[in-house]
């Protein structure tokens, strides 16, 4: 069918020329409108059909839409995005990576397959710009400042919040205030009715690429005060794919290789109430893998040899009292990581090039928030991070960086106004055991946002963001052998959001709920770190040159609809204008679209329940694009967009419940990168089952 | 009728994303471009090849042709003579050479070298040599540099000199030099390479390997400075052979061997990247990153190869230097004196190729591909 569609396309000529992704933005308005006004319309003809029982279906509704409160996502100053539970779970995702798609504002930079390398751009500020939380506290990485969300599996989180600018709270860490995005994953916490004591879930996961992935957990109510869990999973793929290669007069099928991962994951945790009503948790993650890492797909190399290994150990404990006047928050985390790549086509005199990198953090955070009135509230939060990294390299200077945050944050409330603001003190020493280090850099550095009702209905807020902040520049970009540049300044973002948020609760329709959020925004990023050229390919430097200048607008749509009492259905989408623009030098591709930015993107999610019985549809559009700083043809590279599938069956068995699931994802087996010359799989099929109690 | 309107509903859903799927392009081969320079109907040589590297990953290496009596620059000729070779030129193309009616392109990271016809540039075959670097002939053999012998042996971290025979257009020899050898010359009836060691700092090589061609072995190895790279011969006998140093504490310099006495005769405390012998004249420029100001450094200058002496010259007198933000490639007309220069500005953006006279003043400039970086010379 796909190949039927294609060659459809290619004959309407009336097309060319035409700003493709614009046709797309119209549909995805298109879309919106149509299916409720379609289905309204049927809704009409079935009324005059079955008064009767309809009006029993509408007596149902009425208690439903009772339960509808404005939540977090319609009240927060700053965009928030959530997939959390079901939600998550019926998302075609193996992890975190697959499920961050589906916000809007937000582009994906994937190498392609089970191990490659999944990062996530925000509003095109660039990778290390947004800050990863687990559980509140964040995963660093001092050595590249990226996390790879490919390595999260979804099996033990309940929820993925992402945040532009900040959370919207002032009652957290410092290291809350600190990035430009923040994306928060949170583990699955237990919660048990009366007379339970413990659950258990086994979920066993095979498919497409060899794969192979079992993972149980274990929730167990210690006492009435203290619930424990455990969670682990491994995982096991051969990672290999067809994938196809044309550029019109050539027309190639090859197979990724090297693609191979082995990976394990244990996690327990403890969460606990103190009789001040007080909660404390403390939770151990260690997370082991071996992969291979397949390269750049270029003339005459096909096949690789590179391995990485990585070991994450991590370990935290929360402490939160809420009661009272007075709150506290505090937090420590012990982090150690392991790193090792092996690379067979580089030898040295003393063999294959086997880089090890350690890295360790210790991080500590205080928040104090003091409630004046019942309107204002005062927040003082300190942070204390140290960062290591060791490196078997030839001139490498051992870097130790500590950090001190401060942040000094003031949150008033009014019946329709919500002002927060706060001002964030950095401080930051480095110190190395050899060469040259890059000293001590101090940054203060404010954020301001509101939300406002304006009417005295609660649909409808406006919000807007101010936010000034900085990424320190990483131990590679300072102290990598030949590249680091010790002379760096952090790279700074400024950005100005203006949004609304609107839902609608509809009584007697078929759509039961309506929410909608969008932004307009402009952000400027100043000293961006790049890599320039020297004298020769081996020998880049990184300097404080990229100017980039954004202006975007986010769009999240959701809906709800209950058909029948056992027909129910939601629908979203979110489109994704982004023109960024770099704006470094005027004699170099000045005011061209940066790299692998397009100007248009978007996602539809679509899904039925019925019975036992549910389907989900997810469609993901990512238009037209430039794989580097020139905007010729010759950098050009199309638009892609994949439909995924998922059916599931869940099975209640009094208080068991056994859960299957099939997805199809790139149904139409599209081809397409989104680095280029690093293929994405082209369908793939993944099945499920799930037992739990 | 549930079943109907669930269907219609999924309908619904289904069309929406089939909408967008209306907008793919079709693809294409890249297109060949074509800018105009200044003719000279009266010139000696036909024109030349250049071929631009193409930043590491990206697969861009490209071929551009100057046809210098039309005055006409053709970009990407390979990919529109060649558009059903899988993936194209490849990656990283790292030297270029004509030898009788065959134009040879040494392409690094896709290890091939690739034989293609002078005339029209189609592609005739490849030679496949693991990590291969620089070419040169001699009586009828091509001979090409590799930084490896074997892949994922760690007991051969030495580099090769392939002999391929071009009759065949097959390997006939391979012999092991230093660490990662780099460029070669030939004189009288030995070839010389500068071997690197680029692999294993601070162990770097420190020698040009000496190769006997008729017994096609090393004979001897010439103690120079360490990471060598460039190695050029002139007319009387003696290598132009620069050292990149560590980047650290040891500078860069440009040292001159006399192949007479295999030993140097001469050391320049300059840094020279790259250089470019015609006559008794050596062009060169020098990138050199500073630690202090954290930015490069560069330079233009002349070097008389018959006294070994720096020349009062400069082959660019008109102020576009300015505007060179990385100099890459450089080539002289041996005829018109006319010197070319090539800006590879950030290495992922088309590069520009100037055209300076004799006098320093730029006669014209063009787009090239990505990183222009060398020529060969069609006669």
């Amino acid at each position: 069918m796909g190949n039927t569609h294609n060659k459809m396309i290619r004959n309407k000529y009336a097309f060319r020329g035409v700003n493709c992704a614009l046709l797309t933005a119209i549909a995805v308005t298109g879309c919106s409108l149509l299916v409720p006004q379609n289905l309204k319309a049927q809704t009409g003809a079935i009324k005059t059909l079955k008064s009767d029982s309809l009006n029993k279906v509408n007596q149902l509704k009425e208690v439903q839409i009772n339960r509808v409160k404005v939540t977090r996502r319609q009240t927060s100053s700053t965009p928030l995005q959530i997939l959390s539970g079901a939600e998550l779970q019926r998302l075609n995702s193996l992890s975190v990576a697959d499920a961050v798609r589906f916000f809007s504002g937000v582009q994906l930079k994937d190498y392609g397959g089970i191990g490659g390398l999944k990062t996530i751009n925000v509003r095109s500020m660039g990778t290390n710009h947004t800050a990863v939380f687990y559980d509140g506290v964040q995963l660093g990485n001092a050595q590249n400042g990226q996390v790879d969300l490919g390595k999260f599996s979804l099996d033990n989180i309940e929820e993925i919040e992402l945040y532009n600018g900040q959370k919207s709270t002032v009652f957290q860490s410092a290291k809350g205030f600190a990035s430009g995005s923040s994306l928060y994953l949170n583990a699955k916490q237990p919660v048990f009715e009366k007379g339970q004591h413990d659950h258990l879930t086994a979920t066993f996961k095979t498919g497409s690429f060899g794969l192979i992935n079992p993972s149980v957990r274990w929730q167990r109510k210690v006492s009435d005060k203290v619930y424990g869990s455990f969670s682990t999973e491994y995982k096991k793929a051969n990672g290999k794919y067809k994938f196809h290669d044309t550029n019109g007069a050539y027309d190639t099928t090859l197979v990724r290789k090297n693609g191979d991962i082995e990976t394990m994951r244990i996690e327990g945790g403890l969460y606990g109430k103190l009789p001040d009503s007080s909660e404390w948790s403390a939770k151990v993650y260690f997370y082991n893998d071996e992969q291979g890492l397949p390269g750049a797909i270029v003339n005459n190399v096909y096949d690789f040899t590179q391995r990485l290994w990585n070991r994450n150990f991590f370990v935290q404990g929360n402490y939160k009292k809420e009661a009272g006047r007075y709150n506290l928050m505090a937090s420590a985390k012990y982090a150690n990581d392991y790193s090792r790549y092996l690379d067979p086509t580089i030898v040295k005199d003393d063999g294959l090039t086997n880089n090890i990198y350690k890295q360790q953090e210790f991080y500590l955070t205080l928040s104090n928030r003091y409630k004046i009135n019942s309107l204002w509230d005062v927040v003082l939060s300190t942070d204390y991070q140290r960062n290591t990294l060791d490196a078997n390299l030839y001139r490498f200077p051992y870097p130790t960086r500590q950090t001190v945050l401060i942040a000094v944050a003031t949150e008033i409330r009014l019946n329709r106004l919500n002002i927060q603001a706060n001002l964030l003190g950095t401080l930051v020493n480095d110190e190395v055991e050899q060469y040259y280090s890059a000293g001590n850099k101090s940054e203060f550095t404010p954020t301001v946002m509101t939300s406002w009702q304006p009417f005295s209905s609660k649909e409808f807020r406006l919000r807007a963001f101010y936010k000034h902040i900085f990424r320190m520049p990483t131990f590679n970009d300072l102290y990598y052998t030949f590249i680091g540049s010790t002379f760096l300044k952090p790279e700074y973002t400024q950005q100005y959001d203006l949004g609304f948020t609107y839902i609608k609760v509809f009584e007697n329709n078929w759509l039961s709920q309506i929410s909608v959020q969008s932004d307009a925004y402009y952000n400027t990023v100043k000293d961006k770190i790049v890599a320039v050229p020297g004298a020769n390919l081996f020998r880049w430097s990184m300097q404080n040159l990229g100017r980039v200048e954004i202006k975007g607008l986010d769009v999240n749509a959701q809906s709800v609809w209950k058909i029948t009492d056992k027909l129910r259905a939601n629908a979203g989408l979110t489109y994704t204008y982004q023109q960024a623009l770099n704006v470094t030098n005027v004699n170099l591709n000045y005011m061209h679209q940066i790299p692998y930015t397009p100007l248009h993107s978007g996602s539809v999610i679509g899904g039925l329940d019925w019975k036992n019985l549910s389907l989900n549809y997810s469609y993901i559009y990512t238009g037209e694009r430039y794989d580097q700083s020139a905007n010729i043809p010759a950098n050009y590279v199309q638009p892609w967009y994949t439909h995924d599938i998922a059916f599931q069956y869940n099975k209640q068995l009094t208080s068991k419940n056994i859960r299957f699931s099939a997805e199809v994802n790139n149904l139409f087996n599209q081809s397409y990168a989104v680095i280029t010359n690093f293929p994405i799989p082209g369908r793939s099929y993944r099945f499920t089952l799930s037992y739990s109690y | 009728m549930m079943n109907n309107r669930k269907l219609y509903f999924l309908y619904l859903v289904l069309l929406c994303g089939l909408t967008f799927t209306a907008c793919r392009k079709d693809l294409n081969p890249v297109k060949e471009e074509a800018e105009m320079t200044v003719p000279d109907p009266s010139s000696v040589i036909k024109g030349f090849y250049l071929v631009n590297e193409g930043n590491m990953n990206m697969n861009k290496a490209s071929l551009d042709y100057l046809d210098f009596r039309t005055g006409l620059y053709r970009r990407n000729i390979y990919g529109k003579v060649n558009p059903e070779v899988v993936k194209g030129l490849g990656d990283v193309g790292n030297d270029i050479a004509v030898y009788g009616s065959k134009l040879y392109v040494v392409v690094n990271i896709s290890n091939k070298v690739e034989v293609l016809d002078v005339k029209t540039g189609k592609k005739i075959k490849q030679i496949d040599v693991l990590n291969c670097r620089y070419i040169t002939f001699h009586k009828g053999n091509a001979y090409v540099s590799a930084y490896l012998g074997e892949v994922g042996d760690p007991k051969a971290p030495r580099g090769v000199v392939v002999r391929i025979d071009t009759a065949t257009l097959k390997e006939d020899k391979r012999i092991e030099v230093g660490r990662q050898p780099e460029e070669m010359a030939i004189v009288g009836e030995k070839l010389y390479v500068a071997n690197s060691g680029g692999y294993s700092p601070p162990n770097y090589e420190r020698t040009v390997s000496v190769i006997d061609l008729n017994a096609f072995q090393v004979v001897k190895n010439i103690d120079v400075a360490i990471n060598l790279h460039r190695l050029k011969a002139d007319q009387y006998g003696d290598l132009y052979v620069t050292s990149r140093g560590d980047y650290y504490d040891t500078p860069s310099k440009l040292f001159v061997i006399d192949t007479k006495t295999e030993t140097i005769k001469k050391t320049f405390d300059i840094g020279v990247s790259n250089l470019a012998i015609d006559g008794d004249k050596a062009y060169f420029y020098s990138t050199e990153f500073s630690y202090i100001t954290g930015g490069n450094t560069i330079s233009y200058g002349v070097l008389n190869v018959k006294d070994e002496l720096f020349a009062d010259q400069k082959f660019i007198t008109d102020g576009t230097d300015k505007n060179i933000l990385i100099p890459y490639g450089i080539a002289v007309n041996p005829f018109t004196k006319d010197v070319f220069v090539t800006d590879a500005k950030d290495y992922v953006s088309p590069g520009t190729l100037y055209c300076f006279n004799s006098a320093g003043k730029r006669k014209w400039s063009v787009t090239t591909g990505d990183i222009p970086a060398h020529f060969a010379f069609i006669y």
